[in-house]
């Protein structure tokens, strides 16, 4: 698809990464649909660190979802990386998640009775890696993340940090060119939370590479390149941070 | 990813082990169970199993081994007439009663085998000499005889009691599959039997054949059954005749094939049961992983080797712990239990398939990925 980026970053007047347009879904419950996306308009470029903030109940994990291609929209048009994801069939898009997107979850989901290291290597298993080379690889990037003493710890030996970290790892390991996060510092104090996304920040920002961050934390708005207000279902307002810092 | 699954499954050891307690629990609980209605079943034809011949010739109207209908003493004559009869021998067969030392008396199977051959005498001798069977008023008991006419102490080779007024001495002690009434087993001639016996016109009560080399069971007996008009059945198919026999008219068919059935039905609730908690509990999970990519096929296969795994191991123990119960409180005959193969494999087959049965309900819940699962 897009070629190794040049040195030159990538502007974003390019291909978005994420383009979606008209966004609309709603959840029946009980004979009565409840509109939860009322039209979302998102372009998402490569190199950018993208937050989406709102009160609960806007839609954010919706829109994330859709994006991820996890939940079906009723309408709008979606292409990620180029390809219309609303077009694949079900199995495809469990393909496409696995070669081109990383997730990062509010409550970590990792697998208990798995090491750090082999919670990390699982993407690459899944992907057929053999094991040895998905463990070295993954004590790789724990390492990046300062998590190289933890390597043969169970996620219940380690704390919330320590955890979201081995996740982040996880979310890497496979180099996707698209990182979706749900609240990764909701169940972390505000001080790890904000550590935690500088590390995520850190090793995860590329640019050929766009994140997405959903949050609630203020603390973390200082890494966002934009900031994506959700209000009711639609996007109310969008806010350039750092932008001196940014061209 | 199996090696993930495999760490799934064994990683969680508490979780682990009450699953697997399930499946042993299920496992051991319709083994046995099944083990001993097969055992009640093969003492119901010990009768037939005891004497071990190929071919059983009688009265037509038979129902089951136990239940004699005596022929004309010509029968014998008759069927040694058919084409294809190696030998044909007289059996007595039918209750009588012991009197025993101290005035009581004891309900005992007398069997009556032909005096120059002996031919359905038990296979195995624990004492003395069966050939002398031959010798006057000599009979041989099996060792539950022993017991219910007055222990190993009182009865031994050489005591003498009485069978219907009748003078008998003891030569021999033989080896016997209990029988279903319990009833012991005294063996001795056909002559001497139709002595021991009350008077009655026919006495006969089977005549016992050998077909003679390469001709089949089956087909001698179609055969005896057409030339004579008498009743002809190789010893299987009248092992088969007696169990449907009680199946129907004992009310062990119904009773005890309910406790089996209700056996079966718990267990495999439980197996499904536990394994079916086992998933629920893990779609979190399994879910986490599908949202990084793993397709619905290789979940699928992971749920499998889980469970299939853990049945395994849950089929062998339990099948250990059923057969350690098998020897223990079987040991010496005195409980019907009999593990057959047709049992382990049908218990194996059932509980695989109530393993791949909950496991495709996990497996469809995660075909559809509910967001819900993971994005919390
Ligand atoms: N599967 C569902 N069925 C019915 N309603 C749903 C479903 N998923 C979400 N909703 C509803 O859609 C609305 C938006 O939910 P969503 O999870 O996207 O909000 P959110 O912005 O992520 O909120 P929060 O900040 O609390 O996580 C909520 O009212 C929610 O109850
Ligand atoms: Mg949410």
């Amino acid at each position: 698809m897009t070629t190794q980026p040049s040195e030159i970053p990538e502007p974003p007047a390019s291909a978005p990464l994420v383009h979606a347009r008209g966004i609309v879904k709603s959840f029946r419950v009980d004979h009565t649909r409840i509109p939860v996306l009322k039209g979302v308009d998102l372009d998402v470029a490569a190199g950018e660190v993208l937050l989406l903030v709102g009160p609960s109940g806007s839609g954010k994990t919706t829109l994330l979802s859709v994006i991820a291609g996890i939940l079906d929209a009723d309408e709008g048009t979606l292409t990620v990386l180029d390809r219309d994801l609303f077009s694949m069939t079900e199995d495809e898009k469990t393909a496409f998640r696995r070669e081109a997107m990383g997730f990062v979850f509010q409550q970590f989901n990792l697998l208990p009775t798995l090491t750090a290291t082999e919670n990390v290597a699982v993407p690459l298993l899944i992907r057929g890696l053999k094991k040895e080379a998905a463990f070295a690889r993954a004590i790789e990037v724990l390492k990046t993340l300062g998590m190289g003493g933890r390597l043969t710890s169970t996620p219940s030996h380690l704390s919330g940090g320590e955890q979201q970290r081995v996740a982040i790892a996880r979310a890497l390991v496979t180099e996707p060119r698209l990182l979706l996060c749900d609240e990764p510092t909701a169940n972390l104090d505000a001080e790890t939370g904000h550590r935690v996304v500088e590390a995520l920040c850190r090793v995860g920002k590329r640019p050929d590479r766009a994140m997405i961050i959903v949050t609630h934390d203020t603390r973390i708005f200082e890494f966002g390149d934009r900031l994506v207000h959700m209000d009711d279902g639609r996007i109310r307002e969008v806010q350039h941070m750092n932008e001196e810092e940014l061209r | 990813m199996n090696y993930v699954a495999l760490k799934m499954l064994f990683g969680d050891r508490a979780k682990y082990l009450m699953l697997l307690a399930g499946l042993t629990f299920s496992t051991m609980l319709i083994v046995q169970q099944g083990s001993i209605f097969w055992g009640l079943m093969l003492w119901s034809q010990s009768g037939i199993t005891n004497i071990n011949v190929p071919i059983w010739v009688t009265d037509p109207n038979i129902n089951q081994v136990e239940e004699v209908k005596p022929l004309a003493d010509t029968a014998v004559t008759v069927v040694r007439s058919v084409p294809g009869v190696e030998w044909a021998m007289p059996l007595y067969k039918g209750l009588q009663r012991a009197k025993l030392e101290d005035g009581n008396y004891q309900q005992i199977s007398l069997v009556g085998l032909d005096a120059a051959t002996l031919i359905g005498r038990p296979g195995v001798t624990l004492e003395g000499r069966i050939e002398e069977l031959r010798d006057p008023d000599a009979v041989a008991l099996d060792q539950w005889a022993v017991d219910r006419l007055g222990g190993p102490e009182r009865m031994k080779i050489g005591t003498v009691f009485e069978i219907n007024d009748h003078r008998a001495r003891v030569v021999a002690i033989v080896q016997t599959q209990k029988s279903f009434q319990n009833v012991p087993f005294v063996y001795t001639t056909y002559k001497r039997a139709l002595r021991y016996t009350p008077p009655e016109r026919r006495k006969l009560s089977y005549v016992l054949v050998k077909p003679k080399d390469g001709i089949p069971a089956e087909a001698l007996a179609r055969r005896i059954a057409q030339e004579t008009g008498l009743g002809a059945y190789t010893a299987d198919e009248f092992g088969w005749k007696t169990i449907r026999w009680v199946l129907k008219n004992t009310g062990i068919g119904v009773n005890f094939g309910t406790t089996v059935f209700l056996g079966f039905v718990v267990g495999m609730a439980i197996a499904g049961q536990t394994f079916y908690l086992f998933t629920v509990e893990n779609l979190k999970q399994f879910g986490a992983l599908k949202a990084i990519g793993a397709s619905t096929g290789m979940l699928a296969r992971m749920i499998l080797l889980q469970s299939f795994t853990v049945g395994l191991i849950g089929y062998g123990v339990g099948i250990g712990l059923a057969t350690a119960f098998g020897l223990t409180a079987g040991r010496g005959g005195n409980l019907p239990y009999a593990e057959t193969w047709p049992l382990l494999v049908g218990v194996l087959i059932a509980l695989l398939g109530i393993c791949a049965f909950s496991s495709a309900i996990s497996i469809r819940k995660l075909a559809k990925l509910e967001p819900g699962i993971v994005f919390r």
